[in-house]
């Protein structure tokens, strides 16, 4: 019997995925065929959602609508036929391509982390542990000790993958060997990275491997409660994962006496309450205890002191839901991927200016010109690549000559920027580098919690000076103030985002220079995006008087009548471009300077 | 909503927790989710509750973006402006729905029909630009177009 997998992700949903279900179970049943559907979580290529998967052929359907049902069970009904036209082509060369497999985007990952996300039915156990799912758990809580947890997680040389790359198995060891009857485990899953969504994908398309190794860290540390600190903005996820605690429950896999091995661990789930610092460790930690979300310095470490002053892990949902495998397949399995300093795999969310948006996961070390032109399909619309943002707020913008270095923790922050959660975002030819510094600035500026002078006001300031270098009132000496104000913040803060926050500017001051120059010298924004630096015109040679941007123009900037030229008033526009997306490109009338 | 509904709602509420000081936001969360925003009598009534000053009940709510303090509109429209959206052009949707919808970001009409925010990062970056209405429906890709047959009573000229 062929299966039908329909991924029901936030993504998915909301491109229309969830009719697309609804249809294919009314047309099933209307033909009276017989198949199994199944509604997994994220498959992570977004952007050719909906997406309907036929197993166990591996035929794939992209961007799939409820009237293209009937011809996929029209396929179903006829053995080893294609629903042609349905399957994906390739944006580049527009070539078709019918079996998963074949797809560039998915045959050059390696995917271990999300192996489950698309293809398992999250809200199932059965379907879980049928692909070898707790197997870890009954290994580790029946043939192994807590210690022998915690030096295989140790050996196998993963690095937390919640943004700093702190060595996992010793931040294991040391809250194993912390004093306390009581302690706590903790999954960070707060993803507040903007740009970021691999970590709600994990929490939606496979919970049961983030429970899986908040047990496993349980039963390495000693801990008998945990917390899944999950982002209230991620709704979904907090569903699945509820169902999927109650699953575990109910399979003996979370309770008194788990497999009868005498270890008990219980998991719940707190909502954030949408503050970006919460994510920091110690912040999160007074989130819990029901205060302000205000970090404190470290030591004594979380391991040694935390939730309600007790010895307390705090992992990110990456980094639990890899131990399952370093326990199933050995440390050395890990430690055999990657490069030297940083195993295993990363998973980036890829995004921005790129043709196939979505979530990868490959071995560090790649480059990122593999990342963005071989899997991520380049940049669309025949613009030229600018820069990849990685890490988020903390991160910086890397431009074309770093393309081809080999991506790990550690030679990201040569270059000035971060793992951070694995946010990348690709930005060309249109994106302005010191807007996206200023975009930056202005959201550390206002998730600061305010507690650090430098953090809260240092970034006020280089918020400004950006802001009007933006508006085209900039001066030379503003780019020194800027360097001397990074570091002043990046010094003067107590953690990561203080210290962080100055990334973006750093980075764009040392590989975009000449675009901060242009601004200031010229009153000139290269990428043609800061408003107050720029203006409409309608070429009078050009323009064939088809009225299509008068009716478009939202504040009736334009005026002309049909088959006559066509006129913007510059008092009134806002500078909003439509005119120039919708002018047809046949004429391409709408300039911009 | 009638004063005295509401009170018994937060009692209900309450009822469910021990009155420990970590209950805090899991309270504040449920209250919103019912009544929408945090009253002062819902703050003052979990303050008595958890035996902590009104003033620390106060402080903790501001500190979250998620709580509001006034009532929010039917439609409760979130404008992503993460970086994934900001560089596909969310600035660009937000000004047309401040336009079309006819309040400013952080307001909420007056007929109690709409509140518009901007939020960071949805988590659907790879559908940039995007929103959501009242925490549900996610959409995006959004063009300028789209924007428009969202909310066709809205639409240009009719606000
Ligand atoms: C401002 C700030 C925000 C952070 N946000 C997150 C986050 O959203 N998710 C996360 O896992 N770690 C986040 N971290 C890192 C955590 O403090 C911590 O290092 C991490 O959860 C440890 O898990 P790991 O060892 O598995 O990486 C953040 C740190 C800072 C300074
Ligand atoms: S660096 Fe900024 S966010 Fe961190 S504690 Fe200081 S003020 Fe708060
Ligand atoms: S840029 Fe926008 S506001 Fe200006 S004329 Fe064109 S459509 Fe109208
Ligand atoms: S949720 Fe649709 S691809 Fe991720
Ligand atoms: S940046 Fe908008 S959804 Fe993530």
């Amino acid at each position: 019997m062929k299966t039908v997998l329909i991924s029901q992700g936030t993504c998915c949903k909301s491109a229309g995925a969830d009719r697309v279900l609804a249809a294919m179970e009314r047309e099933l049943s209307e033909v009276g065929l017989e198949a199994i559907v199944k509604t997994p979580g994220c498959h992570g290529f977004s952007e050719i959602d909906p997406v309907v998967v036929i197993e166990p052929d591996g035929i794939l359907y992209a961007k799939v609508k409820a009237e293209d049902v009937p011809k996929i069970v029209q396929s179903l009904m006829d053995e080893n036929r294609l629903a042609k036209g349905l399957y994906y082509r390739d944006p580049v060369t527009n070539e078709g391509i019918p079996y998963a497999q074949d797809i560039p985007f998915f045959n050059k990952q390696q995917r271990t982390i999300l192996k489950n996300c698309g293809v398992l039915d999250p809200r199932d156990i059965n379907d879980y542990m049928e692909a070898g799912g707790y197997r870890a758990v009954r290994k580790a809580l029946l043939e192994m000790t807590p210690a022998q947890v915690v030096a295989e997680v140790k050996r196998s040389g993963l690095r937390g993958l919640g943004g700093a790359g702190f060595p996992t198995g010793k931040k294991w060891e040391m809250c194993a060997a912390a004093h306390g009857e009581i302690k706590y485990v903790i999954c960070n899953a707060d993803e507040g990275d903007p740009g970021s969504f691999q970590d709600r994908s994990i929490l939606e398309g496979d919970p049961h491997a983030v429970l899986e190794g908040l047990i496993l860290a349980g039963y390495a540390v000693g801990a008998q409660e945990s917390y899944l600190y999950v982002r209230a903005e991620y709704p979904l996820a907090i569903k699945n994962l509820q169902i999927a605690i109650d699953q575990a429950k109910e399979k003996g896999f979370i309770g008194d006496d788990i497999l009868g091995s005498g270890f008990k661990f219980d998991i719940k789930i707190f909502q954030g309450a949408g503050a970006f610092v919460c994510g920091e460790e110690t912040a999160l930690i007074q989130s819990l205890e029901g205060k302000r979300g205000m970090p404190y310095p470290r030591p004594p470490y979380p391991v040694i002191a935390g939730l309600h002053g007790k010895p307390t892990l705090i992992d990110n949902v990456k980094t639990l839901a890899s131990v399952r495998w370093i326990i199933n397949k050995g440390a050395d399995w890990l430690a055999s991927r990657g490069t030297e300093t940083s195993k295993g795999t990363a998973v980036f969310s890829i995004t921005g200016k790129v043709a196939n948006c979505g979530l990868v996961e490959v071995p560090m070390g790649i480059t990122m010109r593999e990342i963005v032109f071989e899997i991520g399909g380049g940049v669309p619309g025949g613009k030229k690549f600018k820069a990849v943002q990685t890490g988020g707020p903390s991160g910086g913008c890397l431009p074309g000559a770093l393309l081809d270095t080999a991506i790990d923790f550690d030679t990201l922050r040569a270059a000035g920027s971060m793992m951070g959660s694995g946010g990348m975002v690709v930005m060309d030819e249109d994106t302005c580098m010191v807007d996206t510094a200023r975009y930056f600035l202005d959201f550390s500026l206002k998730e600061s919690c305010g507690q650090c002078v430098p953090c809260r006001l240092g970034t006020m300031q280089m918020h400004e000076i950006l802001t009007r270098i933006t508006q085209g009132e900039g001066k030379m000496s503003d780019l020194d103030l800027l360097m001397e104000l990074s570091e002043g913040v990046a010094k003067g803060s107590l953690c990561g985002l203080g210290k962080t926050a100055p990334n973006p500017v750093e980075t764009t001051l040392r590989y975009f220079r000449d675009e901060y120059e242009a601004h200031i010298n010229e009153r000139r924004c290269p990428s043609r995006s800061c408003k107050a630096l720029i203006s409409y015109n309608i070429n009078a040679e050009k323009c064939k008087g088809c009225s299509i941007c008068l009716k478009a123009c939202p504040v009736d900037a334009i005026t002309g009548a049909k088959k006559e030229i066509h006129i913007i008033d510059g008092s009134k526009c806002t500078k909003c471009g439509i005119c120039l997306d919708v002018c047809p490109d046949a004429f391409g009338a709408v300039e911009c300077f | 909503m009638c004063k005295q509904n509401t009170e018994l709602k937060v009692k209900d509420i309450l009822n469910c927790y021990q009155g420990k000081e970590r209950e805090i936001i899991p309270i504040l969360q449920q209250i919103q989710e019912e009544l929408g925003y945090l009253s002062e009598e819902a703050m003052l009534a979990t303050a008595r509750f958890v035996r902590v000053p009104e003033s620390k009940i106060y402080a903790t709510a501001t500190f979250y973006a998620q709580f509001r303090f006034k009532p929010v509109g039917r439609n409760h429209v979130a404008v992503c402006r993460g970086t994934a959206c900001h560089v596909r052009g969310a600035e660009r949707i937000l000004d047309i729905l401040e336009r079309q919808l006819g309040i400013k970001e952080g307001e909420t009409s007056q007929d109690l029909e709409y509140t518009l925010e901007a939020v960071a990062c949805i988590g659907c970056c790879a559908l940039a630009p995007a929103i959501t209405i009242n925490n549900q429906e996610v959409h995006g890709q959004l063009t300028p177009k789209k924007v428009a047959e969202l909310f066709p009573a809205a639409a240009k000229g009719g606000n």
